[in-house]
Formats: structure tokens, sequence, C-alpha cells
């Protein structure tokens, strides 16, 4: 059984193109219609990829996307109209871990989600465990415990944070971090950044505003302090 | 460029700040004008009409005492009455305070005052009265103003002259004189200020409509003014706030067609761009034929695409909701990352030390599409950029300016084009003969809007080295330090 992606799009003629060329590159594609049949279909048979457009008739995407997070730390992809509108930040913040704009090229999509599934990255083979105040990250075990409480982190804020974690101390830009967890070039968006940083540290601050751990570092990017 | 032209347009006419400022010195000049006018008649009648009434007075009064006083000497002259008797008779007269008696009996003169001799008795008024008519002059002696009076007594060949001096008169008239003068000025001052506060409250309602009117043309549509007092205001200011209710209403309108034709033109263009990527993998499996009309597919539904990118983004422009997302970083990295990034040959960048390490506060997404757009052009009509410079100078074109040129060796740009080719769907006379078909002819329309969003301006001159081509130049005043 190859990787799953479970495509959540309105339109069947668009549904059909892509799931075509999904196809051709290698990945297993189930289709829902909308918002209810996205949930039964994910219930179903969880995917390893969700991709949603914002533009559903019954449920809206963002709707989809809240949903899906409560159960599960699947990445999710949105497809919004344009990339200047507030969908954008609103779909990261509804819980996606990245977007794209129609139209958007199946070989640009295949190559987001291949950075999605990607594992953390592993310089050595064993990654020691991290300690920092109350926060403690397990890389092995892909889990973090803040006050020895597990936080749920998707996949994305998690290897933002072990990016962070592994470079303690050090300022990361928005373009570096880009690079190292989204696979994007210098001219990825940086809203990714903001609203991953933001996400990350409603579950591991106990003051989202004015965070202990990671840290804004204005004009430069961002660290996490010991 | 029909949207341009009309701000343009709002703005020269909202621009008239003269005008205004005209209107209320007017209005304020007519308060003023209209005061002194009324004043000075009002003081010119007042002064001449007490002046009158003075003069009058003390005439009466002199020729009442004048008459009783040649009564006086006529009943007490006499042939045999000796000269100091007359003397004494002069100077007994009783006179109201200040008065000068002058006798002449003969050839003899009679004078107890020293301020009045006979000497200063004017000719013409002396002839008169000797011959036989009473008379009556006021003119002024050793700089004092006299009435003078005259009664020629008959039967003794003599005449009586009384010189009532007027000097009191002139001084009153004078404080009277300053009185008005000063309350003239006074009430024109006065005037002045009640212009100047009648003027601001009556031109205020107009004021407000244009600091509104302002306000709606930088882009504030939920300005609305507030109703007058006057009732003759609320007309008005009902139709202008139902005017700019239309205006936002309409605009709110265009944006939403905008970003439904947006969602209506992406979808079918999202299935032709999978569905030519599917045909596209098995490529090599198609006969020639096929795959020729393939890739002529394959290229219009990428021209498209951009199409539709151009005009959505362009139609944001023109709705008025394009606006920036800034980020801070550094420009030369930025360029060179964008130049690799779409651009499938290296061009040199020259780029000014001053540069080098400079960070700007820009729309990376606009200054891309600013660069790339400019780099599509050189490739489209002259084989490709040969260079881009950046460059920065505070002295030459402004402490937080930098520019960005873009160089080709092309065919150039005809003198009389240079400013066209930036107006939508124009692509110049040269591509039109060349019969180029790849632009669409929104690149350069829309490097000016972004430019323009970022307060900056664009244009495009001779190469700076003289070679034949052309040099695109963009000034953005982003630099942070």
């Amino acid at each position: 059984m190859g990787t799953r992606i479970l495509a959540i799009e309105d339109d069947e003629r668009i549904r059909t193109a892509v799931r075509l060329a999904l196809e051709d590159e290698g990945w297993d594609v189930l289709e829902a219609a909308n918002g209810q049949e996205a949930f039964d279909a994910f219930s179903d048979t969880p995917a390893d990829v969700v991709l949603i457009d914002i533009m559903l008739p019954d449920v809206d995407g963002f709707e989809v996307c809240r949903t899906l997070r409560r159960t599960s730390d699947v990445p999710i992809i949105m497809v919004t109209a344009r990339a200047d509108t507030h969908d954008v930040v609103a779909g990261l913040e509804a819980g996606a871990d990245d977007y794209l704009t129609k139209p958007f090229a199946p070989k640009e999509l295949s190559a987001r989600i291949r950075a999605l599934l990607r594992r953390v990255r592993t310089p050595d083979s064993t990654m020691t465990d991290m300690r920092f105040g109350q926060l403690e990250i397990m890389p092995e075990q892909g889990a973090v415990t803040i006050n020895g409480e597990e936080a749920h982190l998707t996949k994305t804020e998690f290897r933002l944070l072990v990016e962070l974690a592994t470079n303690s101390g050090k300022v990361l830009s928005r373009e570096v971090l880009l690079e190292r967890v989204w696979d994007l070039g210098y001219f990825g968006d940086g809203r990714l950044v903001d609203v991953h940083i933001r996400r990350l540290r409603t579950k591991i601050e106990s003051d989202p505003a004015n965070p202990r751990y990671v840290v804004t570092v204005r004009g430069l990017g961002y660290k996490l302090q010991a | 460029m029909e949207t341009t032209g009309q701000r343009s347009r709002f703005w020269r006419r909202t621009g008239s700040r003269a005008r205004r400022l005209r209107l209320r010195t007017r209005i304020i000049l007519s308060f003023v004008l209209t005061t002194l006018l009324l004043s000075a008649l009002l003081s010119v009648t007042v002064f001449a009409l007490t002046r009158q009434n003075l003069l009058n007075g003390r005439e009466n009064d002199a020729l009442a005492t004048v008459g009783f006083n040649a009564s006086v000497v006529n009943r007490r002259l006499s042939p045999d009455i000796e000269s100091e008797a007359l003397q004494n008779l002069a100077s007994t007269l009783a006179t109201p305070e200040g008065s000068r008696p002058v006798l002449r009996v003969g050839g003899d003169w009679f004078q107890p005052s020293f301020e009045f001799e006979q000497g200063d008795i004017d000719e013409r008024l002396r002839r008169t009265v000797e011959s036989g008519k009473p008379a009556r002059m006021r003119y002024r002696v050793r700089d004092k103003p006299f009435l003078v009076i005259g009664i020629p007594i008959p039967g003794h060949n003599a005449s009586y002259y009384e010189a009532t001096p007027l000097d009191e008169i002139e001084d009153t008239l004078g404080s009277l004189g300053l009185i008005l003068a000063s309350g003239g000025g006074g009430v024109t001052l006065a005037s002045a200020a009640v212009g100047f506060w009648a003027s601001r409250r009556l031109l205020r309602p107009l004021v407000d409509i244009g600091k509104a009117a302002q306000s709606i043309a930088r882009g504030d549509l939920s300005t609305r003014l507030e109703p007058g007092a006057a009732r003759e205001l609320v007309t008005l200011t009902d139709s202008f706030n139902d005017m700019v209710g239309a205006l936002q209403h309409r605009i709110a309108q265009d944006e939403r067609f905008a970003s439904e034709v947006s969602h209506e033109l992406r979808s079918p263009l999202m299935t032709l761009s999978a569905s030519v990527e599917v045909m596209n993998t098995r490529r090599a499996e198609l006969p020639e034929r096929t795959r020729t009309a393939l890739d002529l597919l394959t290229e219009d539904v990428n021209r498209f695409e951009h199409l539709v990118e151009d005009l959505l983004e362009i139609s944001r422009f023109d709705v008025g909701t394009a606006e920036l997302d800034l980020d801070v970083f550094n420009l030369l990295e930025f360029v060179e990352n964008a130049v690799s990034a779409t651009s499938p040959a290296a061009i040199p960048i020259a780029c000014d030390p001053a540069v080098a390490r400079m960070r700007v506060r820009a729309d990376k997404r606009r200054l891309m599409q600013v660069i790339d757009n400019l780099l599509s052009n050189a490739q489209k009509y002259a084989g490709g950029a040969t260079g881009i410079f950046l460059y920065h100078d505070s002295m030459e074109i402004g402490p937080k300016v930098v520019e960005i040129a873009v160089e080709d060796a092309g065919p150039g740009v005809a003198a009389d084009e240079r400013e066209h080719i930036f107006d939508r769907f124009s692509r110049g006379r040269q591509a039109v003969e060349r019969g180029t078909t790849t632009g669409v002819g929104l690149g350069l329309a829309l490097v000016t809007e972004h430019v323009g969003l970022h307060q900056g301006r664009v244009w495009c001159e001779d190469r700076s080295d003289g070679l034949p081509g052309i040099r695109f130049v963009v000034h953005l005043p982003i630099a942070v330090s």
C-alpha cells in the first residue's frame, strides 16, 4: 500500500485531473467532494496527507481543517485562490501545514507532499533527547512534553521545534527555517513560519504572548532559548 | 489606464487649496470694505453736522453780542468824544469770553487786545463793512482760527469789529475726528475679526467636504460627513454621504466580481494544467502530430495561466485592494535569488558597495514580479538582459532610494514610445513588427503598479554606456540600513 492522499475538492473535473496527475507521481489518491465525504473517508481509511480546497459547498475548508486537526496530526495542504489574501493565514491558523494557489502544477504539489512526509532530519542516526527548562524534546519517539505533560504537535510543528532546538541559542531566519522545514527556497512564504511559530507557542508556552522558549528576534528570525 | 487617468483628474480637482483661501479672503475683505465704507460715511456725516452745529451756535452767539455791542458803541459815539474814552469804551464792551473787539472811528482804531488788531482784519471784509454792509468772515490769524464780524456804524463814520476765536471749536472737532477715526478703525478691525470667524463658520462645511473627499480619494471609503447644523447643509451632507455609500458599494461589488472571476478562471485552468501534465508524462508514447499539438497546448496553457494571474493582479490595483506585505531583507541577496529563480542564463549583477550590505523594507512577492517582468521583457524583445545594476546614492537619488536597473542589447525603444510601453497591452512598435506574439502586454504595466505601490517610479532610457539597447530604471524608497 503506497502513500495515501485524500483530495477534498468539489469540482469533479479538477479532482479527476489532479488524481490522474498525482497517481502518475506514484501516490494513491482518495477523493472527497465535500466536507462530509471527507470526514467519512478519513475515519474509514486515514490518509497520509490531506489536500483541502477552501471553497467547499457544505462546510468550508477551514472548518474541515480544524475538525481533522482535533483528532489527527496528518499533514494538511490548503488550496487557496490567491496568495495575497487573508485566506492563507486563516488556513494556516486552522491547522494547515502548507498551502498552494490554484492553478498549481501537480509536480509542485508532489514536492510539497514529499517535504511534509519527510522525517525529522537526523544528522546522526541517533538523536539525543533535549531539555530546556520544563520543555523536553524526544526526537526518537517524536514526542514533546511540557511540565511532564505531552504536547500534541503536528509533524511540521515538531520538525520546526527540533530545528530550533538543535540550534538552540542561535537565531534562525525565516528563510533558513523555510528551507529546512518546508524544503522551500528563498521565495517561500514567510507567513508559513510565522503562523507555525504562533501555533507552536500556544502548545508549549504557558503565556504565548510572552514566550519563554521560542522567542522572536526582531528583523532577524526566531530562536529557542535554554 | 483609465482608472489612473480618473484618479489623477480627481486629485487635480481636489487639490485647489488656493481657491478656498481666496474665497475666504474675499469674504473677509468684503466685510472689511463694507464696514470701512459705512463707518467712514457715518464719521464724515457726524463730523460735518457737529462742525456745522458748533460753528452756527458760536456764530449766532457772536452775532448777537456784536449786534448788541455795536448798538452800545453807536449810542455812546458823539462827535466830541475823546479818543481815550473811545479806547475805554472798546475795552469795556462786554464780549463773550475771548472775543476781541476792534473799533474804528474815522481814521482811528481802538483795540484793547494785541491778539487781534486792525491789521488782522481781512481787506475784503473791511471794504465790505466800510461800504456800509455788515459782514462776517472766518479765517486764520497767526495760525489761529477766528470768526470776524464787522458792523458799520454809519452815522459816525465808524465800524465795529469783533473777532471770536474758534480754536476751542477746532480742538473739539479735532478730538471728535480722532474719536470717529479710531472708532471707525476699531469697528473695521472688529468686522475683520467677525469676517474671519464668519467665513470660517461658513466655509467649514466646504472644508469638511473637501477633507472627506480627500480621505475617500486616499482610499478610506468609510469616511462620512457629520450632518450639518444648518438645515441647508443637511441636503448636501446627505447626498454626499449617499454618494460615498454608493461608491463603496460599487467598489465592494467590483472586488467581489474580481474574486469570483478569479475562482471561475482558476478552476478550468487547474483542470487544464493537471490534464496537460498527465499527457506530458506520456509524451514519449504519443504519435508525432499529437506531440506537436500537446506542446502547443502546454505552452498556451502556461500563457493563459500567466495572463489570468496578471489580469487578477492588476484588477486588485483597479479596485484599490492592493496592499503591501512588507518584509526586511538584503537587497543583493534577493536580486541574486530572483535572477537564479527566473532566468535560465546567468545575468551579471553590478552592485554598488553601498548596496551590497543594504537591507530594504519591501513586498518580496511584488519586488520579485518587478524583476521577473523586467527580465522576461528583455528576454522577449531583446534576447535577454545583459546586466542588472544596483545603485544607491543619498545625495543624488535620495537617502532611502535604491536604484535597480536592467539593461539589454536589443533594438531599444523609440523615444516617443518610452512612456507608452508602460501602458496596458502595449507592446511597442518593434515588437508588433517582429510579429512577436508571446507577450501579453501586462508585464510592464504591472511593474508600474508594483513600483507605484512602493511610492517609487520606473522609466526607460538609453543604456548608460551608450551602446544600443535599453535601460529600465526603477527607483524605490525602501532602504532601511
